[in-house]
């Protein structure tokens, strides 16, 4: 590992109280996203990976820096930031620790979901404001033991108490990083009597809620997200239960901010191995400049296919910020999800190949385990891109709408 | 043209033969939310196909809409539509 420069150089910068964005320019975030990914994400995530622990340096350093509330608006004390600028700060950390950025990224989903469908509840507004001011890290509950990986389907619903409040349980495939999370946004059935799709968004602040039976987390990649099966019991006032229906909620934000900031963070991923690679050619063209016509040439060829996903990402995220942010029914139309979707596929796949490829043109050093160019954290947090919300199932969904798609546009894309 | 509660039997029953429920399709009013009755996107796919074949048309995209596969009533008001142009 390269020497570790000083992360104090961001406690100095920052001092000591968490402090909100809306006094930064976006330039100036992504500035701090870029110091705290060389100085902080950089710098620990070998041990991250190799003990599978959670990313606490760098989750304190993004907090410090206030990053926690880039996208809540700047009404409610946030920074505002766009989807495509915190898609780049996606990107600024994938590059250096891919699981510090999948967790920043799915806090980012969370938040932004509360941020556009919390209607007109006060107490939504006040929680965001406390985001801004606690830098609260929220974590999703969406999985759940026999829904079979479906999004769109729960099982446990929400127990209305007979003096008002709500009581639920439910069982996760995937808890990540909620040990490490202040807050949980968890799905389950609106009520005891709805439909499996019937559901809704429950906010559970810290104190709400416990972690049973948390089991553990040993995987190939991804192993500083934390995301252990875990049996969640919470409880809390109604509130707490987002007014928009969460079919809407997936619709609008969460499936179209997900494919595009997870997108964001593998991009930065198959970056940085591109970059390992660009170096290790240059050092060595240096010194004899015919020597690696052909790996230079396969490199090219990496760039070319990073490039492409990259315009599908910045197309995405073009779409997502021209359409307004509730609008579920047009989130819905058959181009939208196809394209969304399609940008999951192509990159998760993607960044496999282009991992690969970079580890061809390096060589015995990026298959080392350690070394300035060893690459096996990169495929392997890459190989976890195809199996979050499985691509069997999201291609079995398009190949659905491909039966019943006519060939237009949808509307943001006319 | 086909009467309106021809239309609405119609597509009842492809909703019922296609739609996957976990309700009998008679216990959906025809303005109820076939969603919240538990009707999934993939199923709404079948849905569709099902009624293009049963009325002999085709859902234009800007059709293709969560809103009009809502209800009974929407639905019928789509084939409605799309049967006055033929």
């Amino acid at each position: 590992m390269s020497a570790a420069p000083r992360p104090e150089r961001l406690a100095t910068s920052a001092g000591d109280r968490a402090r909100s964005a809306d006094d930064g320019t976006v330039a100036d975030l992504l500035e701090r996203a870029r110091v705290i990914a060389r100085d902080v994400a950089a710098v620990y995530a070998v041990e991250v990976d190799r003990e599978a622990r959670f990313p606490a340096e760098c989750l304190a350093a993004l907090k410090r820096e206030g990053l926690l509330s880039a996208v809540v608006p700047r009404s409610l004390g946030g920074a505002g930031l766009s989807l495509g600028e915190v898609a780049t700060i996606c990107t600024i950390l994938g590059r250096a620790c891919a699981s510090s950025a999948m967790i920043y990224a799915m806090h980012v989903i969370q938040v932004e979901s509360i941020v556009n469908h919390r209607g007109d509840v006060p107490e939504l507004d006040d929680y965001l404001r406390a985001v801004v001011r606690e830098q609260r890290l929220i974590a999703s509950v969406t999985s759940e033991v026999g829904a079979g990986g479906d999004l769109r389907r729960s099982i446990t619903h929400v127990a209305s108490e007979p003096d008002g409040g709500f009581r639920l349980e439910k069982a996760a495939t995937t808890s990540s990083y909620c040990e490490h999370a202040d807050d949980l946004l968890l799905s389950a059935r609106r009520s005891a009597d709805a439909a499996p799709n019937d559901q809704v968004l429950v906010l559970l602040p810290r104190g709400d809620f416990e972690l049973h039976d948390v089991g553990d987390w040993n995987t190939l990649g991804m192993r500083g997200t934390c995301s252990p099966p875990a049996r969640v019991v919470g409880r809390g006032a109604d509130w707490q239960i987002l007014p928009t229906p969460f079919r809407d909620v997936a619709a609008a934000t969460m499936v179209p901010t997900s494919h595009t900031l997870w997108a964001a963070v593998w991009l930065g991923l198959a970056e940085d191995a591109c970059d390992r690679a660009r170096r290790h050619l240059q050092a060595k063209s240096r010194k004899d400049p015919d020597a690696c016509a052909m790996a230079a040439s396969r490199l090219a060829t990496l760039a070319t296919r990073l490039g492409s996903m990259r315009a599908m990402l910045d197309r995405e995220l073009a779409v997502y910020e021209a359409r307004a942010r509730t609008d579920a029914e047009a989130a819905a139309e058959p181009a939208a999800v196809l394209a969304t979707n399609d940008l999951k596929i192509a990159v998760s796949e993607g960044i496999v190949d282009v991992v690969h490829g970079a580890m061809q043109v390096i060589g015995i050093e990026a298959y080392k385990n350690e070394g300035p160019l060893s690459l096996g954290r990169h495929l392997r947090d890459a190989h976890s891109a195809a199996l979050m919300i499985n691509n069997d199932r999201i291609r079995s969904t398009n190949a659905d709408l491909l039966l019943v798609y006519k060939g237009g546009l949808a509307r943001e894309r006319a | 043209m086909a009467e309106r509660s021809e239309i609405e039997a119609g597509v009842r029953e492809v909703l019922g033969a296609r739609g996957k429920l976990p309700v009998g399709i008679d216990t959906v009013g025809a303005q109820d939310s076939l969603y919240d009755a538990g009707m999934t996107s993939h199923a709404t796919v079948k849905v569709m196909l099902g009624l293009e074949n049963r009325f002999d048309v085709e859902f234009p995209d800007e059709l293709l809409q969560r809103s009009v596969f809502d209800q009974v009533a929407t639905i019928a008001d789509a084939i409605e539509k799309l049967l006055a142009e033929q």
